[in-house]
């Protein structure tokens, strides 16, 4: 009794100390990815949310910020960068492009980044100002606080 | 016809060769056999009359309908007699290819294998005839009239572009003269990208090392080919106008007000000169806050936090500006064929003196961070060097080519919307390093105010949309309430705008350097073709010969100095 009440307030420790301090990984391909610099300049300030230690290394990492259009090429770029990033992980897919290929129907643009990795957030826009990409911040800390995660959800099968 | 003088050499030389001519909207446009086509670009080149020293752009087009299905585009200019000229070479696909101008000018060496991975258009002679844009498992040839718009091919693999890891030494030489073995080293290859910080966007690099020193370095381009032009086929005139945004996104409305001014040529109509003084102050606005996109992270990767946040600042700001008139703060689309949207708000120009007051401080603190700091210097100066003639063999214009002390700037060289009007200058640089490539670009954000101080001086009232009722929908009431304007509503949204035929180039000076658009119309509401001139493209083509023989972190700051932008490079 007493280990598995112990156990409830662990996770809800590492849950708190995991959402106030992400270490994004900024996959930025495109414009999204010019609103994200806003986001990490002073105006807007990501560090009140404790997301500032931008990590362009995918190992020291655990939020995948998927910023502008993925096209084929770029896919197994992604996904490797993805299966990089140790447990437990989250992504943010910012913009309509990385969520559906937005405006970009075309021969040569992935039409969603879920056709490869699972999304916890998508996020519309084109590009989304940057006060929807802090609500999707908010928004995963939700999740973590809620334990929730796609990529456990989904499982390390998804988009192979 | 003021351009004469490629018509006279091609007619005394090669008589036989020409096969057409054509005048539209004054653009000169000739038409060549594709049999002596090197003999012939050889000649518009070294010829003193023409001297077609830069080659602008190469395209393809592609008429499924027509005997030759064919045309290779070449667009030519002479910096020292300022001279366009469209060279169109038709083309049987069963004939096979047409000769690579690689050997007059260098910069053809991406545009043809472009038009090789989009058209299937072969090149003879050509060293490295491979896919340029589109992955290696891509089948067909997107651009192709009947190849289905989204018809998309899996992609499973990253290729290497630097297989073979041994190194030649000059010295090794001897000991093949001698017959003796020579001592064969192994260098070490670096993968750089398409996901590095370094690279501000989605460039791929692999160079070979030895010890710390580049030996060969290869670039590959593509990560974001967004099928621009293709998507430019499948949409309306008006449509494209969005997708122009996302070319360069650090400065959208410059692309914006480029491809309006394509589609008003094509058309022949005068914007009112209210949207001609806004377009240039909203473009200079924009020029700043891409020189700002360049300078801050380049600085960053060097090191120097401090001016990201200074240089940030302001751009804020002017996203503010750009917000109160359109409500976009990135991606604008503001312009419209014809004028712009909407009218400017009323205190337009408070805001833009206010912005304009706040940048300078900053830009002082910045240089002042920067040009005395020994660092810096020892990190830029002489890095990255390209001389002017080597510039202009690949095809370089705006910023990066003045830093090598070519003053070419269209604003000047063929200035539109009175910019011949007002006092501006431009800076050049005198040996074309980084260094000189950050000189450039700080002092192009000063002369940018002074242009927007003297054109918010001279504002003029009036509309800020045409009244040409071909192109601009008439007011609500009136097409409630009048038959004609009622009409002309109908013609425009159902049927759209409808260009004559014909073809045009039209060039702005963007803030990379020359942003052309190249549209050919047949006459119906979408466009034949539209293909762009990205200014980024011939830049990041020499990339790699720029850095064969310095250090990584060198071609780092090189890399962040020429500022290349993937949306534009790889559209």
């Amino acid at each position: 009794m007493e280990g598995s009440f112990f156990t409830t307030r662990l996770n809800e420790f590492l849950a708190w100390s995991r959402r106030n301090s992400l270490w994004p990984m900024p996959f930025g391909t495109a414009c999204c990815a010019i609103e994200f610099m806003s986001v990490a300049a002073s105006h807007y300030d990501i560090a009140r949310f404790g997301a500032e230690a931008v990590r362009f290394s995918p190992r020291q990492a655990d939020l995948l910020l998927v910023m502008g259009t993925v096209t084929d090429k770029m896919g197994p770029v992604l996904k490797k960068i993805y299966d990089q990033m140790p447990e437990p992980k989250w992504v943010i897919s910012m913009g309509v492009c990385a969520s559906s290929g937005g405006f970009y129907r075309a021969y040569h643009v992935m039409q969603g980044i879920d056709e490869i990795i699972p999304v916890d957030v998508y996020l519309a826009g084109c590009p989304p100002t940057p006060e929807a990409l802090l609500s999707a911040l908010m928004k995963i800390q939700e999740r973590i606080t809620k334990g929730k995660s796609a990529s456990l959800e989904k499982g390390p099968e998804y988009g192979e | 016809m003021e351009n004469k003088a490629p018509v006279q050499v091609l007619k005394e030389k090669f008589p036989d060769a020409i096969l057409g001519m054509d005048d539209f909207r004054g653009d000169l446009s000739i038409r060549v056999k594709g049999d002596n086509l090197l003999s012939i670009c050889k000649s518009l080149r070294e010829d003193e009359r023409t001297d077609m020293d830069l080659l602008l752009d190469l395209c393809g087009v592609h008429y499924p309908q027509k005997d030759h299905q064919f045309e290779v585009v070449y667009h030519l200019y002479s910096l020292t007699k300022k001279h366009h000229l469209r060279l169109k070479v038709p083309l049987k696909e069963s004939d096979g290819s047409v000769e690579s101008v690689i050997p007059v000018w260098k910069t053809a060496n991406w545009f043809e294998r472009e038009a090789y991975d989009l058209f299937g258009i072969k090149f003879k002679n050509h060293p490295n005839l491979r896919r340029l844009l589109c992955h290696e498992n891509f089948k067909g040839h997107a651009l192709r009239k009947d190849y289905p718009p989204d018809l998309r091919h899996p992609c499973h693999e990253v290729v290497d572009l630097i297989t073979d890891n041994t190194i030649e030494n000059p010295e090794d030489r001897e000991f093949f003269e001698t017959g003796e073995k020579p001592p064969r080293r192994e260098g070490y290859i670096v993968n750089i990208g398409p996901s590095h910080p370094a690279t501000h966007g989605t460039l791929r690099i692999q160079v070979l090392m030895d010890g710390e020193t580049i030996v060969r370095a290869e670039q590959e381009i593509g990560y974001l080919h967004r099928c621009f032009e293709k998507m430019a086929e499948t949409h309306d005139y008006y449509g494209v106008m969005p997708y122009t945004d996302r070319l360069n996104y650090c400065s959208s409305f410059m692309n914006n007000v480029g491809y309006a001014m394509a589609v008003e040529k094509l058309m022949g109509i005068e914007i009112p000169p209210r949207a001609r003084y806004i377009r240039v102050i909203l473009s200079e606005f924009s020029r700043i806050m891409d020189h700002l996109t360049c300078i801050g992270p380049n600085l960053v990767d060097l090191g120097a936090l401090t001016n990201y946040w200074y240089t940030f600042q302001p751009r804020e700001e002017i996203y503010g500006l750009l917000e109160s008139c359109c409500g976009g703060r990135l991606t604008v689309a503001y312009a419209r064929i014809g004028g712009l949207t909407f009218d400017v708000p009323e205190d337009f120009e408070a805001q833009c003196r206010a912005v304009l007051k706040m940048i300078p401080p900053l830009i002082t603190d910045v240089d002042k961070l920067n040009k005395v700091n020994p660092i810096f210097q020892k990190r830029t100066r002489e890095v990255g060097v390209m001389s002017a003639e080597d510039a202009i063999q690949w095809g370089w214009t705006g910023p990066c080519l003045r830093a090598a002390g070519v003053p070419y700037d269209v604003r000047k060289a063929h200035p539109y919307y009175d910019y011949d009007k007002y006092d501006f200058d431009i800076p050049v640089g005198t040996i074309g390093d980084t260094y000189d490539r950050y000189l450039v670009r700080m002092e192009e954000i000063r002369q940018s105010i002074r242009i927007i101080d003297q054109y918010l001086e001279h504002l003029p009232g009036g509309p800020v949309q045409t009244d040409d009722l071909k192109v601009n929908l008439p007011p609500k009431d009136a097409v409630y309430n009048k038959m004609e304007e009622m009409i002309y509503h109908f013609k425009l949204v159902m049927h759209g705008i409808l260009p004559p035929e014909g073809e045009v180039y039209s060039f702005t000076e963007g803030a990379n350097g020359e942003l052309g658009y190249y549209i050919v119309s047949d006459g119906t509401k979408n466009p034949y073709r539209i293909k762009v001139r990205p200014p980024c493209f011939p830049v990041f083509q020499a990339f790699g010969p720029m850095i064969e023989g310095l250090m990584i972190a060198d071609a780092v700051a090189t890399l962040g100095s020429i500022n290349i932008i993937a949306g534009e490079l790889d559209r």
